[in-house]
């Protein structure tokens, strides 16, 4: 099954720039309220397991919530510009934080390290309720997902400037890179926090599935240059190197670069043969 | 004469990750743990660093007790991007009756 297409609600070039930097897009209140209505009571029921990178129709029928989720156009939409028309389930689980749960999850990347350049999941995180400080919204560390490290390995760190506590309307979506540094926050109400996690795998190279008709837009490399408080500045430069060459293999463009960082490194002039230099 | 009384002490950590390696350098990450269980400090319970800099956790009575090493890149991975690199631990010891 492929996702619907509504190629009006791709992706721009600037927003893929984002993604790439962010590691994450957040669609605010994306989802109508008689669907938050309803998730609730889908959700403590539980939604049935599937196995491992089932086809999105076998693993939510036709009728179903999360098909119905996954379905809406402005998610539709920017699924398919990052993992295509047609990704697979690797699983999907809901996630409740309990009232006055002692303690927060250690900050961690899900799965085990994942080095793909050119190959990225993708997790989308749906939250039926309006999230207050409070109730322990996800902790997202922005620009974190090319950080070359382990689950739980970054438990020690608790607090990073500029880190992104989340607070946001019901029907809100997080689609997040797959090495996001992110943990469910202690939830100090007396209320359950529900969040609803599918984890998509690309079945097709992930090589300008979006709207790139901005492709030359200069935001697109303002994204790309965005540097987070929580970079020591001499490692900010090295994410600028890497998100350029997940761009490159983004667009399929391996001479794109940014204020020269690449290309700076890797020129290697060769020698002159008696062909090329001057007589 | 009475006997002499028996203090109790324990340790609380503070975890500072600086921008560079200088120990004056900016704040960018905090970790804070309490050997006394007077405070349950945990991921994402703030926003705003207890200090600036390093130099400024010294000034309010933190002792450093570890330094993170200077370690050259693995040959072949000099552009991975990985763990926070400037990571100073502090303490204070704390007396319970206190």
């Amino acid at each position: 099954m492929t996702l619907p297409a509504h190629p009006e609600h791709r992706l721009t070039s600037v927003q893929m720039a984002h993604f790439v930097a962010h590691g994450f897009l957040t669609m605010t209140a994306v989802v109508p309220q008689p669907m938050n209505d309803e998730a609730i009571g889908v959700l403590s029921a539980g939604i049935p397991p599937v196995p491992y990178g089932t086809a999105v129709g076998e693993a939510f029928p036709a009728g179903s919530f999360p098909r119905g989720l996954v379905e809406l156009p402005a998610v539709a939409g920017a699924l398919h510009s990052l993992v295509g028309p047609a990704p697979t389930v690797d699983h999907h689980a809901v996630h409740i934080r309990q009232p006055g749960e002692g303690t927060a999850q250690p900050l961690h990347g899900d799965a085990i390290i994942d080095v793909r350049v050119d190959a990225f999941d993708v997790q989308l995180m749906y939250y039926p309720q309006d999230v207050t400080l409070q109730m322990g919204g996800t902790l997202i560390v922005p620009g974190s997902h090319l950080r070359r490290t382990n689950e739980t390995d970054t438990g020690r760190y608790q607090n990073l400037r500029g880190q992104t506590r989340l607070v946001c309307p019901a029907g809100t979506v997080v689609l997040l890179h797959h090495g996001i540094w992110h943990g469910g926050r202690r939830n100090d109400t007396d209320t359950l926090r529900y969040m609803f996690k599918i984890r998509f795998n690309p079945t097709v190279p992930q090589v300008r599935l979006w709207n790139t008709d901005d492709l030359a837009d200069p935001a697109v490399a303002e994204e790309l240059r965005t540097q987070f408080p929580w970079y020591e500045p001499a490692t900010g430069r090295l994410e600028r190197y890497n998100r350029i060459r997940m761009w490159r293999a983004l667009t399929g463009d391996e001479s794109y670069d940014l204020d020269y960082w690449v290309t700076r490194v890797t020129n290697r002039p060769r020698p002159l043969t008696a062909a090329t230099s001057d007589k | 004469m009475t006997a002499p009384t028996k203090r109790i002490i324990r340790q609380q950590v503070l975890v500072l990750y600086l921008s560079t390696s200088a120990l004056d350098s900016a704040v960018v990450g905090w970790s804070r743990y309490d050997g006394t269980g007077r405070a349950n400090p945990t991921t994402g319970d703030s926003d705003e660093p207890p200090y600036e800099t390093g130099v400024a956790a010294l000034q309010d009575g933190w002792r450093l007790f570890q330094a993170a090493q200077l370690i050259p890149s693995y040959p072949g991975h000099e552009y991975d991007v990985s763990f926070l690199k400037h990571e100073f631990l502090f303490e204070k010891l704390v007396d319970l009756d206190e």
